[in-house]
């Protein structure tokens, strides 16, 4: 296998963006993408998106977005993995420069979530868990994150504060990133006092409905010497797993084993310990989602996620800086585009382009990209040369 | 020897008292519960209808048969006001539920508040005709009264399931009698969403007629009179209506107290005598003897009379007794919750 | 809500129908085609049973269109008596007793409606046992 390397990145504004439509988001970020890497020919692409279909009706987008980026007869093709749409489709761009298929891939994500009602949005979302034995039981996102929260909370004492102070420290993150969806902040009562959505997590525990769009270019690190101007980010490892789709049906509530078994994967391949990980961009759907993922990754102990994220650990001046961007919370979920946008926080930090946002010479950077309650995650580790 | 051989009931939880629903309506509420007999009613939740409350009665009705092997049940008739389709039978989804299908004959049942007896009638006529060697007879109803309208107060939820057959018989069914004629006492018209009544007519040419009708008719058929029994249950639309007949009739108040629910539950219509039936069962000893009338608007009334076993002291304790499940576990609500859960309140759609 | 999606899973939500794989004694709810740990494929029928314990709960307050009539309800795991576990809702509970450990026993209830013209979707839920 070659080694592979992100060339460029490109993302805009995410928020709730009335006059875009999903071909407008896609090749607009892509656009970005093109030109931070200076190429020119591109070999393949690859889309993450969730359900376009429920969402706008239009499925094929791997002809559509191929076709408004004005790249036919290009090799295009759409991956899903709910959540983890984004992730996916980078691990399949990786594997095709990798394999030696290709030499320049275009990697992207995208979701139009805001021309349905709430209510079709709830249902498209809810379409990555178990219908039959979930979802039919009138069981919602938030409510599924909020029983391994309780679980969370009756085993390891993780309290009300310790999953506000993930919101509040994203949120924090997020006002420093301009193309963030809310660049508000909030405080520990803020967001407890929220409406509650699913006991105990309350509005503000919850990442939004947002439209945007996230992409990269991949290239072979040859090519990336050749023709990139940029620091050399290379992408070190690359983990893919899953889990039983249905929380009944998982060995147990609080730990998410698809994250685990894919950064296992993801360390092994890079010759990396989670000690070596100087910052992460992780799946916080849910506050709670973000403190069982740290301890999943191994940077604390199972347990002790919560903890940590009140402590300062994992803020912008923490030991283990998490979700610089302002994660999902704050930055906003765009559900297929969330893994690409992973990436580009990543390289951005790693190139020093970071902003106000910038970390001190960081390393080695992680993305964990989740999809649905956990039943499926990609992780790649980033290191820049 | 053809009779009962397993019974249940089910009552939800919810109550709403008179009061409460006085409160509304500008009712005087002390004139209303002494004049109708009744305290509060039962109400089910907007998750609980007649097909899922003639599943757990049926249920409590198999732990008092042990012996019963639902695949035996030939037959599944349920009796009710409230099907919760207009066409598709409740009687297919409680044959599932409990395991009794394929191999079982099945038809809803219609006839305002005895629709639930008819189901005991016939498939007691199948058993003794040797055409079934099990079969289900169910009342059960989540009826409606419209709002303001004196049956508000009374309209309530339960339901009642007898399983018939010939081997370890609880209570031997000894004699069976009806009384119909086209009488328009209370009815609901297709479409409509709530029934509509006679006011006063519903008494006396109505509920008295047919009732006492029936019970003489059975009396004379069997040779007794109502002296020989231990218990009587009447169908009970508030709490004096069966006082009153039963006094008619030349019953005593001790009489028919085990089987009167409707102080405390309301009218379950289908549901009504059937479930002074579970009720009087859950306190009978053997060798008493019990008559029991349903009355149904339009107007007619089922009789039966049934003589107890040694058995049912084998099986009362098997399943929840109804006045337990009457008496415990309530929650009280308030007329708003009530309207939400009986579908009283105009949605957007 | 297609009627035979509904019609489908009748064995499973009327009556409970499950599998166990012979050779490590877990029981798969729904049943499963294939033993995820060894990957056997002559699971046998078994029926769950009817009582058991809450594992953990939420309440939800913003609910899905086919249920805003009936929040806040509560959802929760539940580990039956012979080790299976399942996700249900906890009928007849007030929100103040719901706790982890509590002890639950199965109720037959009708779970959703599709809409004022649809069929009917029956099926399990829990409610807690007091006695």
């Amino acid at each position: 296998m070659r080694e592979v390397c992100v060339i460029g990145v490109g993302m805009n504004k995410w928020g709730e963006l009335w006059d875009k439509s999903i071909r407008d988001l896609f090749v607009e970020s892509a656009l970005l993408a093109i030109k931070d890497a200076g190429v020119d020919k591109i070999d393949s692409m690859y889309v993450g998106c969730m359900t376009s279909g429920l969402f706008v009706g239009q499925e094929h987008l791997a002809s559509l977005l191929a076709d408004y980026l004005g790249r036919t007869p290009i090799s295009s093709t759409r991956v899903e993995s709910a959540c983890a749409s984004g992730g996916a489709a980078v691990r399949c761009g990786f594997i095709e420069v990798a394999s030696g298929m290709s030499d320049v891939v275009l990697v992207g994500g995208v979701e139009k979530m805001t021309d349905v009602s709430g209510d079709g949005a709830t249902y498209a979302l809810a379409t990555a868990a178990d219908q039959e034995y979930e979802v039919f039981h009138g069981a919602t996102f938030p409510g599924l994150y909020a029983l391994m929260a309780k679980r969370h909370m009756h085993e390891f004492g993780t309290t009300r504060d310790m999953l506000s102070a993930v919101a509040v420290k994203n949120h924090d993150n997020g006002s420093k990133n301009p193309l963030a969806q809310f660049q508000s902040k909030t405080t520990l009562e803020g967001v407890a006092n929220a409406v509650m959505v699913a006991d105990p997590l309350t509005l503000m525990d919850c990442s939004p409905i947002t439209d945007g769009a996230a992409c990269a270019i991949l290239a072979s690190v040859d090519k990336a010497r050749e023709i990139s101007k940029n620091p050399l980010v290379k992408i070190l490892g690359v983990g893919n797993a899953t889990d039983r789709i249905a929380l009944h049906s998982r060995k147990s509530l609080t730990t998410l084993n698809a994250t685990l078994e894919a950064s296992k994967r993801a360390y092994e391949m890079a010759g990396k310990t989670p000690k070596d990980i100087d910052f992460a961009e992780v799946h916080d759907c849910f506050t709670i989602a973000e403190i069982m993922v740290t301890e999943d990754l191994g940077f604390f102990e199972k347990g002790k996620g919560g903890h940590a994220a009140l402590e300062g650990k994992t803020a912008l001046d923490g030991e283990k800086p998490i979700n610089t961007s302002g994660g999902l919370k704050s930055k906003g979920h765009p559900v297929g585009a969330t893994g690409v946008a992973q990436i580009v926080e990543v390289v951005k930090q790693l190139r020093g382009e970071a902003g106000e946002r910038q970390l001190k010479n960081p390393k080695v950077g992680l993305t964990q990209n989740m999809g649905g309650s956990g039943g499926s995650a990609v992780v790649h580790i980033l290191e820049v040369m | 020897m053809v009779g009962i051989v397993g019974y249940g009931a089910y009552i939800p939880r919810c109550r709403i008292k008179v009061e409460e629903i006085a409160k509304v309506w500008g009712a005087d509420a002390p004139s209303y519960k002494r004049g109708l007999g009744l305290q509060e009613k039962s109400v089910p939740q907007p998750d609980q209808d007649t097909i899922t409350m003639s599943v757990e009665a049926t249920k409590n009705a198999l732990k008092r048969a042990p012996h019963v092997d639902p695949k035996k049940i030939g037959a599944i008739y349920i009796g009710s006001e409230s099907h919760p389709y207009a066409v598709k039978p409740s009687g297919t989804t409680v044959a599932e539920a409990i395991g009794a299908t394929p191999d079982i004959h099945c038809a809803d049942y219609e006839f305002a508040c005895k629709a639930g007896t008819e189901g005991m009638f016939v498939v007691y006529g199948l058993v003794k005709a040797g055409l079934i060697e099990y079969g289900l007879g169910i009342g059960a109803d989540t009826s409606q009264g419209a709002p303001g309208d004196a049956l508000e107060y009374s309209a309530a939820a339960g339901a009642a399931s007898f399983i018939f057959g010939n081997d370890k018989v609880l209570a031997e069914c000894n004699e069976t009698f009806s009384f119909m004629t086209d009488t328009p006492d209370f009815w609901r018209r297709e479409h409509e969403f709530y029934p509509r009544h006679g006011g006063r007519f519903t008494g006396e040419p109505a509920y008295f007629k047919h009732i006492t009708g029936c019970a003489e008719g059975l009396m004379k058929k069997a040779g007794t009179e109502p002296k020989d029994f231990n218990y009587v249950i009447f169908h009970q639309p508030n709490g004096k209506f069966p006082q009153r007949v039963g006094k008619m009739l030349g019953f005593t108040p001790e009489q028919i107290e085990p089987g009167l629910l409707c102080p405390l539950l309301g009218n379950t219509y289908s549901g009504s005598s059937p479930m002074g039936l579970t009720s009087t069962l859950d306190i009978s000893k053997p060798g008493d003897k019990i008559m029991l009338v349903s009355y149904g608007s339009g107007a007619g009334s089922d009789g039966f009379i049934f003589t107890v076993t040694d058995r049912i002291n084998e099986v009362r304790d098997l399943a929840p007794k109804t006045r337990y499940m009457l008496d415990n576990n309530k929650r009280y609500i308030d007329y708003g919750t009530y309207a939400k859960y009986r579908g009283k309140i105009l949605t957007a759609d | 809500m297609f009627p035979a999606r509904v019609w489908r899973e009748i064995p499973q939500r009327y009556r409970l129908e499950a599998n166990r794989c012979p050779q490590t004694g877990e029981i798969y709810f729904p049943p499963r085609l294939v033993c995820p740990e060894g990957k056997c494929e002559k699971l046998e029928p078994v029926k769950l049973a009817e009582t058991g314990t809450v594992e953990s709960f939420t309440v939800i307050r913003v609910a899905p269109s086919a249920f805003t009539d009936q929040a806040p309800y509560p959802v929760g795991i539940v580990k039956l008596d012979d080790g299976a576990k399942m996700m249900c809702q906890i009928a007849d509970a007030e929100i103040e007793e719901l706790k982890i450990g509590m002890k639950v026993k199965i109720e037959f209830r009708k779970v959703q409606s599709d809409g004022k013209a649809g069929v009917h979707a029956y099926g399990y839920k829990c409610v807690p046992v007091r006695d």
